[in-house]
């Protein structure tokens, strides 16, 4: 079997706009299930509302494309009562740490057996370019004409600091990266949290001085460094640059979990 | 028992294996006791982090097949609405208790009132239908807990059990069956598309896990289950079958009991003002008071009505200022005369007498 498999044939053409980073993410994810060997009829797939949440309906498998920030609870019920299938949740920065920030602390707490996938984008794609939480200070959209005034969150060390076992942050640039830590993050019991910087060319990258896709791409390929190594710049009494990602591997643990296959 | 207690006692015996709540005064004693409970019968007792996640949650459940419920009172209901249109939406069986305080707002925590009962028929966005139950005694909280469940997976939509603090409080007597009825869920027939209607005009019912591999989505959807939202058509008749499948099946869910049929005054009653108006028959010995007590309010059993040949008027006691009176005018010729009360105390039979001499 291939990941090309568990798409949902008759969906397709899906509704991304062309450059759109959010398709390499769903195709890392099946790539990580593929090889895991998760069986269609044992997964399911749980999204909230935004581009990102539009992936589960993409996929073969059952799937439950729910409500504004809510796909953690729905996935947390869905788990819970049959702690024998699979479920992988499709979020975005807007579902997951505006309206459903709450959710996310606390599923991140229960430590519940769930694969958590943000497609980070820092923008509200689907409303029209709207600032998100993870919008950058400074950067443009529809409601911050004059660069956003607000600091960022950095939802993989909110996940950290939450109890969640196992904290990767990637790009949809790093797809060999991304596609490791998403299957590590579907081999660790408990709560995987995976976050990937997504391009968003229509809606952000448009308006931020990156107009071509590649120049996002780019941006994420150069602007992002292996958090071991920032520390270690760090340490060394180094300046890290304000812009500047950090990705890898946050962590991997083994604190008890809920929701667990018996 | 408690009627709370005999609530969840009444979820545990209909086969409700998942709770997920968020405490909140007076509906409490309900998750309590979930949460005693449900481990020893292999169940799962979540406390959410809200009402929001509670609603989500016990959807969730029950796309996997379990019988699911949560519980609350206004301020939690109204966090709920949401996730209640999904429900309704995606045609997902599940019950909600909503043990009824007085507000608006945070309002009177302790006390009992029926204010919500056209929020539970209203207060999500879109037209829709729902089923709503009013039980008056502790027995009729585990008795219609039970069947809650049962009208939930036969129409594949959530049911309200519209109770109150007095009834949720109220402590009497009841008997326990060996075992309550159950209606399974009927199942897809395979290769029929997941959201093909029967001629019921309620679909089988796709489990998670079983290899449907059904997509369900708030969205406006099409019989496969794949969002089509833009289509006029396709939605009007889809919302419009969520509502037939109820409104179509009014008689069939309608549960209510007749005292008096030739009365011309009629008392019409659901919850605990109907054990007033049972007080004040029983005192008079008139065969001229009638008495409609409802058990099922929504979707509303305008047929029982007309039952009542002789009828000159209608009195309408609820803990509220008259919202299914209304619903009732918009059913009869005759005038409908609100009884209204606010504030936690119910109705007392000589009040109620005392109105009768006014009227005459």
């Amino acid at each position: 079997m291939s990941y090309q498999d568990w798409f949902r044939q008759d969906r397709l053409p899906h509704i991304y706009c062309s450059g759109c980073g959010n398709g390499t993410v769903i195709n890392c994810t099946l790539m990580a299930v593929d090889e895991i060997g998760w069986k269609e009829n044992e997964t399911v797939f749980v999204s909230g509302i935004g581009c990102s949440s539009r992936a589960s309906g993409y996929i073969v498998t059952d799937s439950l494309h729910t409500t504004h920030g809510r796909a953690l609870p729905f996935a947390t019920g869905v788990k819970l009562s049959n702690p024998d299938l699979n479920v992988v949740v499709f979020t975005g920065d807007g579902d997951l740490a505006a309206i459903g920030g709450n959710h996310f602390i606390h599923a991140c707490r229960r430590n519940i057996d769930l694969t958590v996938i943000c497609m980070n984008n820092q923008i509200y794609g689907m409303t029209g370019g709207q600032g998100s939480p993870t919008t950058p200070a400074g950067a443009l959209s529809t409601t911050t004409p004059y660069g956003s005034s607000e600091p960022a969150f950095d939802l993989s060390e909110l996940a950290v600091a939450a109890g969640a076992n196992y904290v990767a942050r990637w790009t949809s640039y790093h797809v060999k990266e991304l596609t490791r830590a998403i299957g590590a993050g579907m081999r660790t019991p408990g709560l995987s949290f995976i976050e990937t910087m997504t391009q968003c060319p229509t809606n952000y990258g448009r308006r931020n001085k990156l107009r071509q896709v590649t120049d996002q791409v780019e941006f994420m390929k150069n602007h992002t460094a292996l958090r071991q190594k920032l520390d270690r710049m760090r340490e060394s009494g180094q300046k890290v640059p304000a812009d500047v990602i950090a990705i890898g591997e946050f962590v991997r643990r083994d604190r008890p979990a809920m929701g667990v296959r018996r | 028992m408690q009627g709370n207690i005999a609530c969840a006692e009444g979820a545990i015996a209909a086969g409700c294996r998942f709770f997920g709540g968020y405490p909140i005064t007076p509906s409490t004693e309900i998750a309590e006791h979930m949460a005693l409970k449900l481990p020893k019968v292999d169940g799962v007792f979540i406390q959410m982090e809200d009402e929001l996640a509670s609603m989500a949650s016990i959807i969730g459940a029950s796309w996997t097949g379990m019988r699911s419920m949560t519980a609350t009172s206004g301020p939690g209901f109204s966090l709920m609405m949401e996730n209640i249109g999904f429900a309704v939406m995606t045609e997902t069986p599940c019950v909600v208790v909503n043990i009824q305080r007085g507000g608006p707002s945070t309002g009177q925590p302790t006390m009992g009132a029926q204010g919500d009962m056209m929020q539970c028929r209203f207060g999500s966005h879109g037209d829709y239908s729902v089923i709503a139950l009013s039980p008056a005694s502790v027995q009729e909280m585990y008795e219609l807990t039970a069947k809650a469940f049962n009208l939930a997976d036969e129409f594949r939509v959530p049911v309200f059990l519209m109770s109150d603090e007095i009834v949720g409080h109220m402590r009497e007597r009841i008997d326990i069956p060996d075992q309550v009825p159950i209606v399974q869920r009927k199942s897809l027939q395979k290769g029929t598309l997941p959201f093909h209607p029967d001629a019921d005009l309620v679909p089988g019912f796709p489990r998670f896990g079983e290899g449907y591999g059904v997509h369900v989505t708030g969205l406006t959807h099409d019989e496969r289950g794949y969002p089509c939202a833009t289509s006029p058509g396709l939605h009007e008749d889809l919302v419009m079958r969520l509502v037939n499948k109820i409104e179509s099946a009014r008689d069939r869910i309608a549960d209510y009991s007749i005292t008096n049929p030739e009365a011309e005054t009629v008392f019409v009653t659901y919850g605990p003002p109907a054990r007033s108006v049972e007080q004040v028959v029983r005192d008079l010995g008139r065969d001229d008071i009638g008495h409609l007590r409802l058990r099922v309010v929504w979707p509303f059993p305008e047929s029982a009505l007309n039952l009542f040949a002789s009828a000159k008027q209608f009195l309408v006691p609820e803990m509220n200022m008259g919202q299914v009176a209304r619903e009732i005018e918009r059913h009869v010729d005759q005038p409908v005369i609100p009884i209204p009360k606010l504030g936690g105390n119910l109705h007392s039979p000589d009040e109620l007498k005392a109105r009768l001499e006014v009227l005459r």
